[in-house]
């Protein structure tokens, strides 16, 4: 397949803001239990804010991809079969949460909606970082869904495309609040560094097992199969078109083998290596934080690249010679 | 049900491109707009079409064979494209089975090519949407066409008549009995789309004889080539004389 940008940036900062959503709330969660200091309101309604930007990013993104933008508002229609309908939902749904969220602390409105026996207050922004957890994994699973779900793309056609989402996701989140924490909040930051390690160490583990897996997929679908003819040596020798197509742009990455076989040790070393080494050296000098998040995001650039040239779509049987 | 289909048989469809132009000139004259075509007349021309015939080399040389391919989209009984669209633009029709896209609802995601593994639809850089075969659903019911024009138009194109259109699940139809007589087969099978269009393989005519053909039952001396060699200047008689 050939990466579309606007599908990497959507994918990449929404997973990140997601996933530092999530930092935030199981932070307060800690808190709640009295297992943390409680931070002010300003820590999680500016890290809120921050979510929020990286959410909108996504979203201004994701219109690039769109031949009528115009349209979008249709896309919300058929839910009930089509997971990239359900992102279209989820999405705007998760950003009112964390926007709401974020408004609760903010403004300091956290009126008590119950109280549990041993004293422990469950207030609004609680409620809202419940409901937000929960849409947060909503999103993961429907943006993985949409590629997920694509049974004869067999690199994508896998739990792990969804784990991987989720972990991915969460570690460059985390790896931000980590950043975030440091300068808002330093006497936390080992606290979310800590889970910034465990999560993209699962994640260098759940990525590594799909490469494994991908590399030992067997196609399919032959060219014996999609043209009907039972012979071993079959060539293309015209797809029908003088130039090039939609059917050869949109499903070729272009790149070289040499290209391909590069990236994967770079996106591995600047998504996973390299930010567990910031990660583990930044616990004594936070200012490594920001690096760690810097490059672990253009890591995650290069990473969902290779998720998608790396799908080969049984489509491309069809074009492979012009003429 | 009606599940309108095409079966295109391979051993008589010569690879001459009129379904292309045929199909081209129709759908870019319609009330849905141009099918748009980029460059032309440049380096690399680029357009959108809805049939394409490729073609493929069986064998190696000198035991090979050129193989034409029209390649549209199957009309697919469970299209893997349709409930992947995120605002329902694309359908399949209940009462013909035909999958349409609808141009105004289309918002151009390109999600919908992604999940259709024959490469089908394209999309149009100008219009911005997705693109497919209607199987001409604009000709097929238009009442003021002559009844024998209202079939697709790479049907009507075709000068081998290697494009045969009806109803798959009338068993009496002549796509039904050509399917089911001529070995009609559907693409990629593995992936349980079921497309609606099936081809026909290309199948070689043998003629074979058995030896009591060759001997001649009534033959009076039962041995063939011995009848009596009389002289060249001498009358002779049929079946009697060896010449």
């Amino acid at each position: 397949m050939k990466p579309a940008f606007s599908v990497i940036f959507l994918t990449t900062l929404i997973g990140a803001a997601q996933g530092l959503f999530l930092a935030l709330f199981t932070h307060q969660s800690y808190a709640l239990f009295g297992l943390l200091p409680m931070q002010s309101d300003a820590f999680y309604g500016y890290g809120s804010v921050l979510a929020l930007l990286l959410l909108v990013g996504g979203l201004i993104a994701s219109f690039f991809h769109l031949g009528r933008p115009e349209r979008a508002w249709r896309s919300a229609t058929k839910w009930r079969t089509s997971w990239l309908s359900r992102e279209v939902i989820v999405l705007p749904a998760f950003m009112g949460v964390v926007f709401l969220f974020g408004l609760s602390h903010l403004t300091g409105y956290r009126p008590e909606v119950v109280s549990l026996p041993g004293g422990l207050i469950v207030d609004l922004s609680t409620v809202l970082g419940v409901i937000g957890t929960m849409l947060a994994f909503a999103l993961f699973i429907c943006t993985a869904m949409i590629y997920a779900c694509l049974r004869f793309l067999r690199e994508w056609h896998s739990p792990l495309t969804v784990i991987n989402y989720i972990l991915m996701g969460g570690a460059s989140g985390f790896v931000l609040a980590a950043f975030y924490s440091a300068s808002a909040a330093p006497d936390q930051a080992d606290f979310f560094a800590g889970w910034a390690i465990i999560i993209t160490m699962l994640a260098f583990a759940g990525r590594w097992a799909s490469l494994v897996r991908n590399a030992r997929l067997k196609p399919k679908s032959t060219l014996q199969t999609a043209i009907g003819i039972k012979h071993p040596h079959i060539v293309q020798r015209s797809m029908g078109a003088m130039g090039g197509t939609f059917n050869t742009r949109e499903f070729f990455h272009g790149k070289s083998a040499a290209f391909m076989r590069a990236i994967k040790p770079a996106f591995l070393i600047l998504t996973f290596v390299l930010p567990l080494a910031l990660l583990a050296l930044g616990i004594l000098t936070p200012g490594l934080l920001a690096l760690a998040f810097i490059i672990q995001y253009l890591g995650l650039l290069a990473e969902r690249w290779f998720f998608f040239a790396q799908a080969n779509h049984p489509q491309n049987l069809y074009y492979q010679t012009i003429g | 049900m009606t599940q309108l289909a095409l079966v295109i048989d391979l051993n008589v469809c010569v690879g001459c491109s009129a379904c292309v132009t045929s199909c081209k000139e129709w759908n870019t004259s319609g009330s849905a707009g141009p099918l748009c075509d980029e460059n032309p007349y440049g380096l690399n021309p680029t357009g959108t079409f809805f049939n394409r015939v490729q073609t493929f080399e069986i064998g190696q040389y000198p035991n090979s064979e050129t193989l034409h391919f029209p390649k549209s989209c199957l009309h697919c009984e469970d299209p893997p494209c349709v409930p992947v669209c995120p605002t329902g633009a694309s359908y399949k029709r209940k009462e013909d089975g035909i999958v349409l896209v609808d141009y105004d609802k289309c918002i151009g995601c390109k999600y919908c090519t992604w999940a259709c593994p024959y490469g089908a639809r394209e999309f149009d850089e100008q219009a911005k949407v997705m693109k497919k075969c209607t199987l001409c659903v604009d000709r097929i019911y238009d009442e003021s066409m002559a009844e024998a024009d209202r079939k697709p138009s790479c049907v009507k194109a075709c000068p081998t008549s290697a494009r045969l259109f009806g109803d798959i699940h009338d068993p009496e139809s002549e796509v039904s009995q050509a399917i089911r007589e001529d070995g009609g087969y559907a693409l990629m099978p593995e992936w349980g789309t079921h497309p609606a269009n099936h081809y026909l393989p290309r199948r070689k005519t043998k003629l074979k004889i058995h030896q009591d053909e060759l001997e001649r039952a009534d033959n009076p001396l039962k041995v063939d080539g011995q009848q009596p060699k009389p002289g060249k200047g001498e009358s002779s008689m049929d079946d009697v004389s060896a010449w």
